[in-house]
This record gives structure tokens, C-alpha cells and sequence, in this order.
């Protein structure tokens, strides 16, 4: 069974495989035309010269022929007419003779001779048809029409016909002229002339010519390789510089040859390939100088930061020296110094991502456990009378991937905090769920929630459903941009629902293998609400 | 202790608050005095700005590592960066990412200072390594190996149970002192550093051994 596929896949692959390499291969394509032109200009040459030479060969021999044919009747005319014959057996036996000499003997022999009894002839002592036994060409080979035709005038009449020799047929020339029997009255004399020697020298000159045209063709077919190769191999060798240039090895060029079209196709493909690589450069520096200056920000920001907090907690711990309006400052001046960290490691972290400097840094972790560590230290940290419940719901199954703890840990409290703090007291329902491919969490509460513009807009930079509201619920408006960078770092996907007055979830799905696509959802974004309300 | 740190107003700050500690605290603003004050106070603790005028942290680091045991601790604006295992690779024990809050540095100081009261003798052993806790000793055979406090206290805690396999957070708790979870390059990097001191072969390790996904546990006695 196993053999029959692969037999029948066989041709079915050559043929595909012939059919992609005409698709690609122009040069396949530009031989294949020139073959075919040649082909047809050379069979229409041959068959011209072959019908030319073949008439040429005709005419000449029909012409011989006819001069020759006329010699022998006048001959023969005289001869008959010379005969000393008294009764009609003796003029057969004379004819016969006559006969002989006409068609001469040896093997140079080329004619037969046949005296024909014409049916309009009635004379009581006519000698019926008079031939040499044994010849090839029999009376009933001469055509009825060329018979009639001879009979109608005295003069010369001819016909090409086919005569039967040993099995095969081979081309004659039949002549034919009234003589005159002595005692047997009107008779037809024909000379049947065999063509088989001049078409033995047209099938040679035939066979010469297709050999000649298949040769020329083959030659041209050549030709056309060689031509094509010349001006396809560079433009070949362009493009893998081209793949080569576009996978990123910048130093690839064409090598530039005399000063041909072929080598100012490579001086511009140079050229072109000469500031690109320098535009990219260019860009590439621009990238580096953003890093650093971006690092260079971060340490001189940090360090008079550091200074102005601990100047800060200094007084904040001893406020309660001080006086009232004194002692709040220093609270005000604590918590916002705090609030402008938060800020500026933000601004940080999104320059970061900015300028491409973000890199993972996977383990294999049980994201189970880390959703449970998340929820148990950021839900007390946030919780105020009457704040929402955290419920997480973590399945049997193993739960790990490679991911990267600082960013996943960054992703879920912003989630948990966001989620308590949007959730009016009603519980916020954290799931985990898992399967080959990835892993899922899920949370979502049960407080504000979002219109669907607002939802294509939270992982806007800045970005606050009510300006006034979130503010005095504090965080940098970065959190939810920088979550989304996280989850998309890790080639996995951060996507938000909600519905206004019904609450938000928001979902993170993560490939269990850092950097493999994700393939597959373990959890939906909505829809199993029902069930986990039950 | 001493201070080491280009930004004079937070080097003053540092006293400031260290010294409301109770500590003693003398400061040095350029990398090229580094060594000198040091040798000049011999601190029990030393506070290093990696970013220094001068020597650059990363070398004051390496200088003073070669004549002296002494707890380092960096001070670093860039926690996410190779800085940080340079600076620990270059010997320093912990460090502290600007910008830190008092308690943090002051809980970061303390734990470098921490000494165990008075240790019982006990001699303790892994392999073909003997550790005299009470001596503060350790040998490889005969030879005896120097090691810093921190990868005395690393060898130590991994020695005393040698049926218990340590995540590097555990460790970071018992060695460093950390409450929450902090950043597990320490521990790679200074679990290298230890194999480099104490085992034959840092390639084969046979004394501080690493258990796949988990952490480390000590070889068997």
C-alpha cells in the first residue's frame, strides 16, 4: 500500500516540481520559448527545402524521362513498322523481342515496357498485352485514367504511380504513347520508369535535414541557456545579496565586474545597499544614545531622589515634634516623594520597552503559587474597610512556565490592585487556568466597569476612565501600558472586556515556553461567568 | 563604617541617619581615596557608589576584596542591569537600588554587621571541607580557605542541614537577611564565587551542589 502512494505521488511531485521550477526559474522559461521559435522556424524551413529539393529531384528525372520515353517510341515506331511479320503470333513473338530491347537488360535496368491492347481496338488479329514476365509492373498497374487519356491523342502522356516491389511500394513515372502494330492495329506502349534510386536520394537528403534541424535546435536551445545564465546568474546572485542584506548581514554586497549593464545593476544594488546600511547605522546609534541617556536620566534622577527621601522619612519620623501644619507637610512630603518614585521608575521601565531595551528573563515557575503570593501580599496592602474579597481558584494541574517573576508579578498585582480598588466592595474572582500550550489568569470584579471605548483605551499611557476618581485612588496611570509590554515581552497577550455598571475582567495568557507563539486560550475573556457564579 | 559616595548631600544624609543609628560613619567622595580611608578607619561595614570620579566602584571594590574580608555593600541607581552581578562578581555581599528608603539601607547595614553571639564549637564538614564555626575557619583538607563573612554564613547555613535542599529565596532570608523576596543574582553569583574557593573542580561541584529548579544543597558529608 505503501508503495502504490509513493508511485502514485512520484509523477504527481515531478510534475509539481516541474511546475515550480517554470514558475521560478526564468531562465526554465526563456529556453523553453527559444526551443520552441527554433523549432518552428525550422520545421518550416526543412519542410520547405525538403518539398524543393524533392520537386527539383522530380522534375529532373520526369524531364529525362520524358525525352527518353519519346526516344524509344520513335525506336520502337520504326521497329514495328520495319517488322516482317505475316500472322499475328509472329508480330507477339517480334514484340516481345522488341520489348526486351526497349527495356534494356543488367542491372542498371530501370524501365519496364508494356505494350497494351487498347479496348476500342476490335481487330480479330490484335496480340492482347504484350509485357516481359515476370516484371514487377503488371498492365493493371498502369491507371485507367492515364490509359484514356493516351487513347484520346497521338501525342506523349505521363502519371507518377506507385508500384508494388518485394512487399513494399515504391514510386514510378509511367509514359505512355500510341504505336502502331503491324497486322495487330493501335496499341498503347508505356514506359514505367523506377523512381525508387531518386526516392533513396530524398530520404538521405530528408534524414540530413531533420538531423541538421534537431541539431540547430539543440544548439539554439543552448545558446539560449548560456545567454540567459549570463544575465540571470547576477540578477540570481542580486537577489540572495538582497535576502542576505534583508536578514540583516549589512556588509553583503555584489561584486562589481567591467562596466556592463550587469555591473551598473551592481554599483547601484551597492550603492542603494551602501546607505541603507548606513541609514540603519544611523538609526541604530540614535537607539543607543536613547539607552543611555535613558540610564544616564534613571542614575542622576536616583541619586538626589534617594537624598530627598531620606531627608523626607528624617522629618516624617519626627513629626510629632513639630507643629500641626509643620508635621503634615512632612506626611505630604513622604507620601509624594513616594508617588514621584513610582513615577519615575515607570517613565523608566516604558523608555525601556521604548527603546527596545526591554530583555526576559524566563524560569520555570509555578504560576499557581505566584498568583496566591501576588493576592496575599497586594490585597492587604490595598484593602480598606469595606473593600472587595479576593476569591482565587487555582486548578490541580501543574501550572508552571517560563516566565520572567519580576514582570509576571508586576502584571498580576497591577491586575489584583486595579481590580480591588474598581471593585465597590464586591468580590474579585481571580482563575487560573492551563493547558499545553499555555497558561491563563483571569481576573475580574464586579464594581464600575468599562464601556467597550473605554476598554480599547486602559492600556493607554496616562490614560483614566474618570479623571477625577482615579486620581485619588493614586498610581502612576502607567501600570496597565506597562503590563501590556510585559505580557507581550513574554509572546503572550494582555486583553480587557467589561461592561459599564457590570465590571471588568482583564486576561493574561502566557506561552508555557518563553518566546514560543501562543497557539491555544486555556481561559475565555468572557462567556464562563455563569459557571463560576454557579 | 564607611561611606563611599560621590554625591556629597547623600553621603551626608547616610551619616545622618546611620549615625542616628548609633553607627559610626566616615565618608570618602572619590574612588582614588577609597582605599586609603579604608585602610585609614578599618570599617566593620562598607557603603560603595559603583558610579564613582576616579576609581571606578567596580575596582574599589576589587582592592579592598583583596586585602580584606569586610562586608561590602553597593549602592546602585540600576538594579536591572549587568551593574549589579559586575558589582557582585567584583566582591561586593548585598546591595542597596537607589532610591532606598533609611530603613531599608539601615536593615541592609545591620544584616552585614549581625554576628552570631558567641557560636558553640562545632565543627562542621561536606566533603573533603571542614568548617570550625566557633574559629570562623574553614579548610579543604588541610589547606585552609578564606572566605568572606557572607560566604562563611552561605557554606554555614547550607552545612548545618545538609538534608535540606535551599531555594535561593530561603537563602536570601537566612544569609542575607531579606523578609520579602529579593533578587536571586545574589545568591548565583556568591554561590560561584564559594565554588571557585571551595571546590576542586568549580565545573563538578561537590560541596555546594545545585538541585535543578529548587536551589542548592550541601554535597554529602
Amino acid at each position: 500500500m505503501l508503495r502504490g502512494a509513493g508511485a502514485r505521488s512520484r509523477p504527481a511531485s515531478a510534475l509539481s516540481r516541474l511546475r515550480r521550477a517554470w514558475r521560478r526559474s526564468l531562465q526554465l522559461r526563456v529556453v523553453a520559448a527559444t526551443v520552441a521559435l527554433g523549432l518552428l522556424t525550422v520545421s518550416a524551413a526543412g519542410a520547405y527545402l525538403a518539398q524543393e529539393i524533392s520537386q527539383q529531384l522530380f522534375d529532373s528525372r520526369r524531364d529525362q524521362a520524358l525525352v527518353e520515353a519519346a526516344r524509344g517510341a520513335t525506336d520502337a515506331q520504326d521497329r514495328l513498322d520495319a517488322f516482317d511479320a505475316a500472322t499475328a503470333d509472329e508480330v507477339q513473338d517480334q514484340t516481345r523481342v522488341l520489348l526486351s530491347q526497349l527495356e534494356g537488360v543488367g542491372p542498371d535496368r530501370d524501365r519496364s515496357v508494356l505494350l497494351l491492347l487498347p479496348p476500342d481496338n476490335r481487330n480479330p488479329a490484335a496480340i492482347g498485352d504484350v509485357y516481359r514476365p515476370g516484371t514487377a509492373v503488371l498492365p493493371s498497374r498502369v491507371p485507367e485514367d492515364l490509359r484514356e487519356r493516351v487513347r484520346e491523342d497521338a501525342g506523349q502522356r505521363y502519371r507518377s504511380i506507385a508500384v508494388a516491389q518485394g512487399g513494399s511500394t515504391s514510386p514510378a513515372l509511367a509514359v505512355g504513347q500510341m504505336v502502331d502494330v503491324p497486322i495487330a492495329g493501335d496499341y498503347e506502349l508505356y514506359f514505367v520508369f523506377d523512381l525508387s534510386r531518386e526516392q533513396a536520394t530524398l530520404d538521405a537528403v530528408q534524414r540530413v535535414l531533420l538531423l541538421g534541424a534537431a541539431a540547430l535546435v539543440v544548439l539554439v536551445g543552448a545558446v539560449a541557456a548560456v545567454v540567459t545564465r549570463q544575465v540571470v546568474q547576477p540578477v540570481r546572485q542580486a537577489a540572495g545579496v538582497a535576502q542576505r542584506l534583508a536578514s540583516g548581514a549589512l556588509d553583503e554586497r555584489m561584486p562589481e565586474r567591467g562596466e556592463d549593464d550587469l555591473a551598473r545593476l551592481a554599483r547601484s544594488f551597492n550603492a542603494m545597499a551602501g546607505s541603507l546600511q548606513q541609514q540603519i547605522r544611523r538609526l541604530e546609534d540614535l537607539g543607543t544614545l536613547q539607552q543611555r541617556f535613558v540610564s544616564d536620566v534613571s542614575h542622576e534622577l536616583r541619586t538626589p531622589l534617594t537624598t530627598i527621601r531620606m531627608a523626607g522619612e528624617v522629618l516624617h519620623e519626627a513629626r510629632g515634634s513639630f507643629e500641626p501644619a509643620v508635621g503634615r507637610s512632612a506626611e505630604l512630603l513622604a507620601t509624594q516623594v513616594d508617588r514621584f518614585e513610582a513615577l519615575l521608575a515607570d517613565l523608566l521601565e516604558i523608555s525601556r520597552y521604548d527603546a527596545g531595551a526591554a530583555a526576559l528573563d524566563p524560569e520555570l515557575l509555578d504560576l499557581g503559587a505566584l498568583v496566591r503570593r501576588v493576592v496575599d501580599q497586594t490585597a492587604p496592602v490595598v484593602s480598606r474597610p469595606g473593600s472587595s474579597s479576593v476569591l482565587v481558584s487555582v486548578p490541580e494541574e501543574d501550572c508552571s512556565a517560563e516566565v520572567d517573576r519580576r514582570r509576571v508579578e508586576r502584571i498580576l498585582r497591577n491586575l489584583v490592585v486595579n481590580a480591588v480598588e474598581h471593585g465597590e466592595g464586591r468580590p474579585v474572582r481571580v482563575a487560573v487556568g492551563v493547558d499545553d500550550g499555555a497558561v491563563a489568569v483571569r481576573v475580574r470584579d464586579e464594581g464600575v466597569g468599562l464601556t467597550p471605548a473605554q476598554a480599547a483605551r486602559v492600556f493607554d499611557r496616562f490614560w483614566r476612565a474618570d479623571p477625577a476618581r482615579a486620581r485619588s485612588i493614586g498610581g502612576t496611570g502607567l501600570g496597565l501600558a506597562i503590563s501590556r509590554e510585559d505580557a507581550l515581552l513574554h509572546g503572550g497577550a494582555l486583553e480587557v472586556a467589561g461592561e459599564p455598571g457590570r465590571g471588568a475582567t482583564f486576561l493574561l495568557t502566557l506561552p508555557r515556553t518563553a518566546g514560543e507563539p501562543l497557539t491555544s486560550r486555556p481561559l475565555a475573556l468572557a462567556g464562563a461567568e455563569a459557571a463560576t457564579r454557579g | 563604617m564607611l561611606v563611599v559616595d560621590d554625591d556629597t548631600a547623600l553621603a551626608e544624609m547616610i551619616g545622618i541617619v546611620l549615625r542616628g543609628e548609633g553607627l559610626e560613619v566616615s565618608v570618602c567622595s572619590d574612588g582614588s581615596g577609597a582605599l586609603a580611608a579604608f585602610r585609614d578607619s578599618r570599617p566593620d561595614v562598607v557603603l560603595l557608589d559603583l558610579m564613582l570620579p576616579g576609581t571606578d566602584g567596580l575596582e574599589v571594590c576589587r582592592q579592598i576584596r583583596a586585602e580584606s574580608g569586610v562586608p561590602i555593600v553597593m549602592l546602585t541607581a540600576r538594579s536591572d542591569t549587568g551593574d549589579v552581578v559586575l558589582g557582585l562578581e567584583s566582591g561586593a555581599d548585598d546591595y542597596v537600588a537607589k532610591p532606598f528608603k533609611p530603613k531599608e539601607l539601615v536593615a541592609r547595614v545591620r544584616a552585614r554587621l549581625r554576628r552570631s553571639d558567641a557560636p558553640e564549637p562545632e565543627l562542621l564538614r561536606i566533603g573533603p571541607v571542614t568548617i570550625d564555626v566557633a574559629g570562623h575557619a574553614v579548610r579543604r583538607g588541610e589547606d585552609p580557605v578564606s572566605l568572606t563573612p557572607l560566604e562563611f554564613d552561605l557554606l554555614l547555613a547550607l552545612a548545618r542541614r545538609p538534608w535540606q535542599v535551599f531555594s535561593r529565596e530561603v537563602l536570601l532570608e537566612q544569609v542575607w537577611g531579606y523578609r520579602h523576596a529579593a533578587d536571586t543574582r545574589l545568591v548565583n553569583v556568591h554561590v560561584q564565587r564559594l565554588r571557585s574557593k571551595v571546590e576542586a573542580d568549580p565545573e563538578h561541584p561537590e560541596v555546594v551542589l545545585t538541585v535543578r529548579g529548587v536551589g542548592y544543597k550541601a554535597g554529602p558529608a
